[in-house]
């Protein structure tokens, strides 16, 4: 192999596992230490600068991190990253203090926001204090768009939107409520020099099966009821209910229902468990709700009587694998079933609709009906206009929508600055060294052998009685700074200097995870299989020096490394230096563009 | 010196022996030598060693003097017997242990000023009586603990760190130990792991008196150009005979196909060497050719490495004394004192 190229500002981004799949890229190890210092304010500002809404992501991310922590390799669960985040934005001094001020003198340019949900509002927070004149308009009268009006108070309170809204608000952001965009011509003749589309997937799919009509006063669509709900237009339910969906909204549906008189909530899926879309901890929050999931059903006929819903039939199937090895579901032969209920919500999926879009106005449509937009500019064929968030490729999450709002916001800056949009500056990458003596680092490399700590949640009974109460209560500082010392700050690098290399194999025995070799040069796929541990996880990067003077390599797989740093402390020329990695991820931001980057 | 305790973590693919051990299981305290110390590589060889040959911990007993070297077995297997004993009585402790239970894997780990000087006598009568033992001496030619004057074991001509100009003879500890007899002789060095762990565990599988002397550059003091024991220094004049794979009963037989004639040894307890020749004529069954061979070499200024020396057939000291199979503290009164007939009919005798 060759000598790897660690200058390239992704090869050590890639190993710091949990930024590298954050859509923000968030430097966690980076504000975890800080959390373990007791620093909130510190820690939380990182998250402000990259993903927006720390407090609102730390009780609803989806966490693509988790799964990509290197903790989960290394033992058997991942650092609680998401609801450490929430305790920065719990025991924050206050902030506002540190947000930027408003502009005070405007640069002239207009850009309309439709939807005022994360996307929207990550784009105005990027350009506002650039000096843009950013109006956001939106059907509800608050900020916030499904944050506050699809997830249920007790998982987020009104208190945290209000909060984190706010401070984007109050950077001069023109907020027009209860508007309803209805037609983007329109919208285009109002002059704006840009014009963004954070609107959302705003409709929930139907499910057209017989008695669907009849019934149709006890057969709600799920997000508009969790909306009605949230504006507190509904407050009961049957005391029978059945969720039909397996994600994250029907948990969502289900968990609310509990709390306005379902006494008997079943979620009924079509797929099996484990295939369901929801996250796995949102399953497991609502099976400790006593809400059970039943599988392998697919809903059949809504039965009714007098124009009352009295039930649903289902069909029993099985997961069959055809001779492509697509897994298809089909019918088991066994009778029908039938179970009984007063209400049914409809969770199987969102839509995007864009019927106030003309489709004569440059904005071409693929044959999904979605709008072209360009995945790294999120610009549409109009080049006046971008798209974000679940407007731009269909239903994700939050913290997806704030990444395009980064990149969209970008597109728009350089489009007014007269720059080329597609061109993207490199990130800012910063290389240091974390050596403060012999054995000394700035940063704490003496492994925790904690478990994930559980985080607190409120008895139930009180919560199912309280539909405001959050159920969860967040670690205190204690928790807190047990569960911060678990994470391996994979962000501080092991850094190796071929020419200090005098091969004493200190290294290769001092490292608890066998991830160092120092063997003859080959083909990755023979390397891998030549190192000390066998290095099976293709995922991960081999680390390969130079040729060193016996005319071998040294090779570290990355895959388990605990960045403990005993490499570094027994390395007795200090040919390995653990040096902390931090990128900044390009934002619109003046200086940025004027000036070209180059990597570490 | 590292402050932190090492990480009880593991690679979750690490191959498990015959007994279901990793070879962190091995592992001792964390080590508080210099960083880069030869020794440590040793140690780590041991470890290997003792993980491959699937030795259960509590049927060793490791034992050491004083010295840097003699520290390091607070570093392997944290789970054996240990014996730390006085400057240079190494060899005189284990003799003792050995007769009362020969049951245990003696592995006695000194260096070259334990041995070669304060300890020289001591080592000399463990090696020509035959205790069935692995001896291992760390050398690396200086007393590190006391900043680095020459040992006994230094190169005449080789320089100090100050510069100083070593004006005695040395000692070769390996010349010494065929010259009195030992059984298994070879030689090695910390930065050839490849080379160490078979000699480690073909030492430790053969009867009677196994010596190695590895050579263990001290980066403290003695890894400098005009030092002959530092990293670079051995690596250009390294010398090795053969290179060995040891084949037990159930492991595998990993012989690299190279140019060379492998000659098979079987040892006592049927373990077999294979021994691939890289000197044609180096033959490691004839004592006084290898003790030839080393002085030709040393005086060219050559480091000879790999088994100098091994007699299959040998015996060890307890087969001289005719003792007892028993480990002493198994013998109960009535084995120990036969009884007044039996002294009777001693006394009978003797009238």
């Amino acid at each position: 192999m060759k000598p790897t190229n660690i200058s390239a500002p992704d090869y050590f981004h890639k190993v710091v596992d949990c930024q590298w799949a954050c859509p923000a890229h968030t430097p966690v190890p980076e504000y975890i230490r800080l959390i373990a210092e007791g620093r909130y304010g510190d820690a939380y500002m990182i998250n402000w600068k990259s993903n927006v809404f720390p407090g609102i992501l730390g009780r609803t991310c989806d966490r693509p991190c988790e799964p990509a922590c290197r903790r989960g390799r290394v033992e058997k669960d991942p650092v609680a990253i998401c609801r450490l985040k929430r305790v920065a934005a719990d025991y924050k001094e206050d902030v506002k203090p540190r947000m930027p001020k408003p502009v005070a003198r405007k640069n002239g340019k207009r850009v309309a926001l439709v939807g005022g949900g994360p996307a929207s509002l990550a784009v105005a927070r990027d350009l506002a204090p650039l000096g843009y004149q950013c109006t956001v308009f939106d059907q509800d009268p608050q900020a916030g768009g499904m944050m506050r009006t699809q997830i249920p108070k007790f998982r987020l309170p009104d208190s945290v939107i209000d909060e984190e809204c706010g401070y984007i608000i109050d950077l001069g952001i023109e907020f027009v409520g209860g508007k309803r965009i209805d037609s983007m011509k329109k919208l285009l003749s109002e002059n704006y020099d840009a014009i963004f589309v954070g609107s959302g997937a705003p409709r929930g799919r139907e499910l057209e099966i017989p008695g669907r009509k009849e019934a149709a006063k006890n057969i709600h669509i799920g997000i508009d009821w969790l909306s009605s709900v949230s504006f507190g237009h509904t407050s009961k339910i049957g005391k029978r209910v059945i969720v039909l969906g397996g994600g994250n909204t029907a948990m969502d549906c289900c968990r609310t229902a509990r709390r306005l008189g379902g006494d008997e909530v079943k979620v009924i899926v079509r797929s099996g468990f484990e295939e369901m879309k929801a996250s796995p901890w949102e399953k497991e929050d609502a099976m400790h709700e006593d809400i059970p999931i039943l599988n392998m059903l697919v809903p059949k006929e809504f039965t009714h009587d007098n124009g009352k819903l009295t039930g649903v039939v289902f069909e029993k199937v099985k997961a069959v694998r055809d001779d492509k090895g697509r897994r298809n579901l089909v019918p088991t032969g066994e009778p029908d079933q039938h179970f009984e209920c007063d209400d049914v919500l409809v969770a199987v999926g969102q839509e995007n609709a864009f019927p106030w879009i003309e489709r004569d106005i440059g904005i071409e449509f693929d044959k999904w009906d979605m709008p072209k937009v360009d995945p790294k500019t999120m610009a549409s064929t109009n080049p006046m206009v971008f798209f974000g968030g679940d407007a731009a490729f269909g239903p994700k999450n939050i913290i997806w929508a704030v990444a395009h709002g980064h990149d969209a916001a970008l597109s728009i800056h350089k489009m007014l600055s007269g720059e080329d949009v597609n061109e993207r500056p490199l990130p800012d990458v910063q290389v240091s060294s974390q050596k403060m003596g012999i054995h000394e680092w700035s940063y704490d490399n003496d492994i925790s052998a904690d478990k994930r700590f559980r985080v607190p949640h409120r008895d139930k009974v009180v919560a199912l009685k309280d539909i405001k109460a959050e159920v969860e209560l967040g670690f205190d500082p204690k928790l807190g700074f047990n569960e911060a010392q678990r994470c391996l700050n994979c962000d501080v690098q092991t850094v190796f200097a071929t020419q200090l290399c005098i091969e004493c194999d200190a290294c290769v025995d001092i490292c608890p995870m066998d991830c160092i070799t120092f063997t003859e040069n080959g083909e990755e796929a023979d390397l891998r299989t030549r190192l000390k541990a066998p290095a099976k996880n293709l995922t991960q990067d081999l680390y390969v020096s130079e040729t060193l003077k016996t005319g071998r390599v040294m090779v570290k797989d990355e895959d388990v490394c605990l960045h403990c740093g005993l490499c570094a402390e027994r390395c007795p020329t200090g040919a390995w230096d653990m040096q902390k990695y931090l990128i900044d991820m390009t934002h619109a931001n003046s200086p940025c563009q004027q000036q070209a980057r180059s990597a570490a | 010196m590292t402050y932190i305790a090492k990480p009880k973590f593991h690679h979750p693919g690490l191959p498990k022996n015959e007994l279901g051990y990793t070879h962190r299981d091995y592992e001792g305290k964390i080590s508080t030598l210099c960083a880069g110390c030869g020794h440590d590589s040793i140690t780590a060889a041991i470890i290997e060693a003792c993980f491959q040959l699937s030795i259960e911990p509590h049927r060793v007993a490791k034992i050491s003097g004083i010295g840097c070297s003699s520290k390091t077995p607070d570093y392997f297997l944290g789970n054996s017997h240990g014996f730390n004993s006085v400057h240079g009585r190494m060899p005189s402790v284990l003799t003792g242990a050995n007769l009362a239970n020969r049951d245990l894997i003696y592995l006695g780990v000194s260096g070259d000023g334990d041995s070669a000087s304060i300890g020289f006598g001591q080592f000399a009568h463990s090696i020509r009586r035959g205790v069935n033992m692995t001896y291992i001496v760390e050398n690396n030619g200086v007393y590190g603990l006391t900043k680095g004057q020459f040992s006994a074991t230094a190169d005449r001509g080789s320089k100090s760190k100050r510069g100083v100009v070593n004006s005695d003879n040395a000692i070769d500890l390996a010349a010494m130990a065929l010259q009195l007899g030992a059984s298994f002789v070879a030689r090695s060095f910390s930065g050839d792991k490849t080379q160490l762990v078979p000699i480690v565990e073909a030492a430790i599988r053969h009867k009677g008196a196994a010596f190695i002397d590895v050579i263990s550059p001290c980066v403290a003091f003695n890894n400098h150009a005009g030092s002959t024991k530092s990293f670079d220094y051995v690596r250009e004049h390294n010398e090795a005979v053969n290179r060995l794979d040891i084949i037990t009963g159930r492991a595998p037989i990993h012989i690299e196909q190279a140019p060379g004639t492998v000659q098979m040894v079987e040892q006592h307890d049927g373990t077999r060497l294979a021994l691939r020749k890289l000197d044609a004529d180096y033959d490691a069954h004839d004592r006084l050719a290898a003790m030839a061979f080393l002085q030709k070499h040393a005086a060219k200024g050559q480091v000879v490495t790999g088994l100098l020396y091994v007699d299959p057939e040998a015996d060890d000291l307890h087969s001289h004394l005719n003792t007892v199979d028993a480990a002493l503290n198994t013998l109960e009164a009535k084995d120990l004192c036969p009884g007044q007939s039996a002294l009777d009919k001693i006394n009978a005798a003797l009238r």
